[in-house]
Order: C-alpha cells, then sequence, then structure tokens
C-alpha cells in the first residue's frame, strides 16, 4: 500500500474515532446476538467498529480516538488521553446495545465527526486505468466537481457539489471511466465492463466534436441564433417551450434529475465557468 | 504465526453501504449477522463511499496489513474508492461483491478455510 497525492486537505482535518468491540484476554466474549445488536447499531451511528477476537489483532490506529467496549474480568488498563491516541475502555456488560452506543455518544462528544448520512455519499470517481485525460467531464460540469491536478491530471476534487443521482457526467465520457459506485446499473456502478458498453463507446461520438470543438460555445451560438429568431418572431412563450423541451429530451438521454436543471447556474455564470474549463483544459491539453 | 505456502487468515473488511439502497438489505444484514454469528474478528465501516470522499485514513489503516478480504460492492468501484482516498489497495485485497453474491457466498468464502492469496481484479 503507498500513500497517493491528495487532491486537497480535506484528510488532515478528518477525526480518527474508532470503536473496539473487545472479547480478547482479559474480557469475557459476548453472546452472539449482543454482538450483533451492538456492532448494527454502532454502524448505524455512523462509527468504525471493530471486532477483536482472542489471536487477532486490532488494526492499525495511529491517532486519534479508540473506544474499547467489552466485558472486562480484569482491573481495566489505564486510559490514555495526552498521546496521538486517545483510549477509553468502557464496560457493557449490564448495556444494551442502545445504551452502549450512547456510551460511545458521549466519548465523542465535541469531536468535529460528520453527522452519519446527513450527505448522500454521490460523486464521480475515475477510473485511471481508462481515463485518457481528455478533460471532457471538466469541459462538461458546470458544479466544478472536477479540477486538474498539479501534474496536469483530471481529478475528482469538490465530491460534495455533485448532483445527487446525477450521473451526467459519466455518459459524456467516451471511456467509460467514470463510476458512480451508488448507481443503479452497469458499467457506471463499476461492474466489468462488457463488450456491449465498449461498442456503445466505440459508436459515440466525441461530443466535443460533434458541437464543433466546444459544447458552450455550441450553446452560446445556438442560444444567439435563437434570440435572433425570436427576436424576429417575438414569441417568447414559444422560445420557452422550445427550451423546455430541448432541457427534458437532455434530461432523459443523460439521465438528469430535474433537480439539476433546478440548480442550474444563471447564464452569465455558466459563460463564465465555461470559459475558465475550456481554459483549464487548454492549458492541462498543451503540457501534456 | 503463518502456515507455509503463503495462506494466511485473511482480515476481513465490511462495508455496510449506509446511504444509498444499492446492496440489498437482506443481503448486508445477512451478512453481517453472518460474521459476528461466527465470532470471527473484523472490520466494519458505514459506507466506504463516505470515508473515501473525505479521504478518511481510517482506509488505510483498515487495509495496509497483510491480506484482506473486503466485503463491499463492485472491485473495480472499490479499488477506485481507495485510490481517490489516496489509498492504493495492495495485491492482497479481494474483493467481495454483496450487489451481486449471494450471502451465503460471502460468508462461505469469508469463514471458509485460509486458501492462496489472490488479487483485487477490475
Amino acid at each position: 500500500m503507498s500513500a497517493l497525492p491528495m487532491a486537497d486537505a480535506k484528510a488532515a482535518t478528518v477525526t480518527r474515532f474508532r470503536v473496539a468491540v473487545y472479547e480478547s484476554t482479559g474480557a469475557e466474549p459476548l453472546d452472539a446476538g449482543v454482538r450483533g445488536d451492538l456492532v448494527a447499531a454502532l454502524l448505524a451511528k455512523g462509527y468504525a467498529v471493530t471486532v477483536v477476537r482472542p489471536g487477532a489483532t486490532l488494526a492499525r490506529f495511529t491517532a486519534g480516538t479508540l473506544v474499547v467496549l467489552g466485558r472486562f474480568t480484569e482491573a481495566k488498563p489505564l486510559e490514555a488521553a495526552d498521546g496521538p491516541v486517545a483510549i477509553h475502555f468502557r464496560d457493557v456488560a449490564t448495556l444494551t446495545a442502545a445504551q452502549a452506543v450512547e456510551v460511545v455518544d458521549g466519548l465523542r462528544g465535541g469531536e468535529a465527526l460528520t453527522k452519519p448520512g446527513a450527505w448522500k455519499p454521490w460523486f464521480p470517481v475515475i477510473d485511471y486505468d481508462r481515463c485518457t485525460n481528455c478533460m471532457q467531464c471538466l469541459s462538461f460540469c458546470l458544479f466544478d466537481v472536477y479540477a486538474v491536478s498539479a501534474d496536469k491530471k483530471i481529478q475528482v476534487q469538490n465530491q460534495t457539489k455533485c448532483k445527487t443521482d446525477c450521473p451526467a457526467c459519466s455518459r459524456v465520457c467516451p471511456e467509460v471511466a467514470i463510476l458512480f459506485p451508488k448507481y443503479r446499473h452497469g458499467p457506471i456502478n463499476g461492474d466489468v465492463i462488457g463488450a456491449d458498453d465498449v461498442r456503445r463507446e466505440v459508436m459515440k461520438v466525441d461530443i466535443s466534436a460533434l458541437l464543433g470543438g466546444d459544447i458552450y460555445q455550441a450553446l452560446r451560438d445556438r442560444s444567439a441564433k435563437s434570440k435572433s429568431r425570436f427576436a424576429k418572431e417575438r414569441d417568447e412563450d414559444r422560445a420557452l417551450e422550445e427550451r423546455q423541451k430541448c432541457l427534458v429530451a437532455l434530461g432523459k438521454s443523460l439521465e438528469i434529475p430535474p433537480e439539476v436543471f433546478a440548480s442550474l447556474p444563471s447564464i452569465d455564470e455558466i459563460r463564465t465557468k465555461a470559459d475558465q474549463a475550456a481554459a483549464r483544459a487548454t492549458a492541462a491539453l498543451a503540457d501534456r | 504465526m503463518t502456515t507455509p505456502l503463503d495462506v494466511i487468515a485473511p482480515r476481513v473488511l465490511y462495508c455496510h453501504c449506509a446511504y444509498a439502497a444499492v446492496v440489498p438489505k437482506a443481503t448486508k444484514e445477512a451478512v453481517l449477522r453472518g460474521l459476528t454469528d461466527a465470532g470471527v474478528a473484523f472490520d466494519a465501516v458505514p459506507d466506504l463511499c463516505e470515508l473515501s470522499a473525505r479521504r478518511d485514513p481510517v482506509l488505510g489503516d483498515l487495509t495496509g496489513d497483510g491480506p484482506t478480504k473486503l466485503v463491499a460492492c463492485y472491485p473495480r468501484a472499490v479499488k477506485w474508492l481507495f485510490h481517490a482516498a489516496g489509498v492504493e489497495l495492495s495485491q492482497n485485497i479481494e474483493v467481495l461483491n454483496m450487489r451481486t453474491d449471494t450471502p451465503d457466498a460471502i460468508l462461505a468464502d469469508v469463514l471458509g478455510t485460509p486458501r492462496p492469496l489472490v488479487e483485487v481484479t477490475a
């Protein structure tokens, strides 16, 4: 295992917090049902859990807070709170699973842990075995999810800006290199890419080329033509209707949730973002 | 102490995929219950995707020491989720897929006889 360069400093702000259900030396084993209920309850509250059994060791834990729950038969070891690892031991012999979780919640206290379930972890993941660094995803996404790394590679930088349940960028990727692990169907969910998927991608026309080199420039041109035509026709209702039809068709073909359209930036912001994305993509590609 | 021929009892890391309904609830619950009933040592995390998104160092801690059977979803997704978090999975990580495999098959693999190591395949 080796560490990779991080896209940003998020890891530095993550608080390590783990719960060990301890059933080894110096403690009695829990009943299977109690163990099951306890582990399930801890997971439901968003805690990482390690079940420690005789002969097994705790996975590496070098910094943060470790809460050790068990039916201790020997004097509990001294708690440590001043080193890189703060260890707290709590006897759960007389507690229900829910009560044990409350104990853990109390020890967690004010530590800045993510509230479980506050955000559905929906975001693109790049398969770098397939990615050709073409930057189409960077140009396509309007929500600043993608960025270019210092070594000019495309990367997912702002996962939380991704629109939940929208897999549109994966559909414009010509290499099937963008995954959404929580998507329903393959290969976008990470399933093995079959011959049919590859064939479909071969047939997929480069969206940039299709639109004359720049998707947003093409949209601007189209918008300008429309404005001209609509000005002549003086029929704003008809214009709106046509645009809505286009959006509905686009949404269906790319499986974009309606909420995404509702949260699109203004036209001016889109123009600015498109120009910025195009500049970043051009710069990255030029340096390759 | 290990047995000859690189046959090592692997660690088990289970993902509860808590924040989406893509892994069948019955499968998750049956696998988790099977692990706790069997009385084996294992690690469990609420949701690998969430940990990956915030580049939680727990991902490196839980997969850094020896062979691991990782019970989650598609191997290709798991591999690149870890990569996105700054952790490269080593060659002795085996990914078991709760989206496609039955609880019985997964538990038989996890709780069965230790076997020679296999590579992560995408």
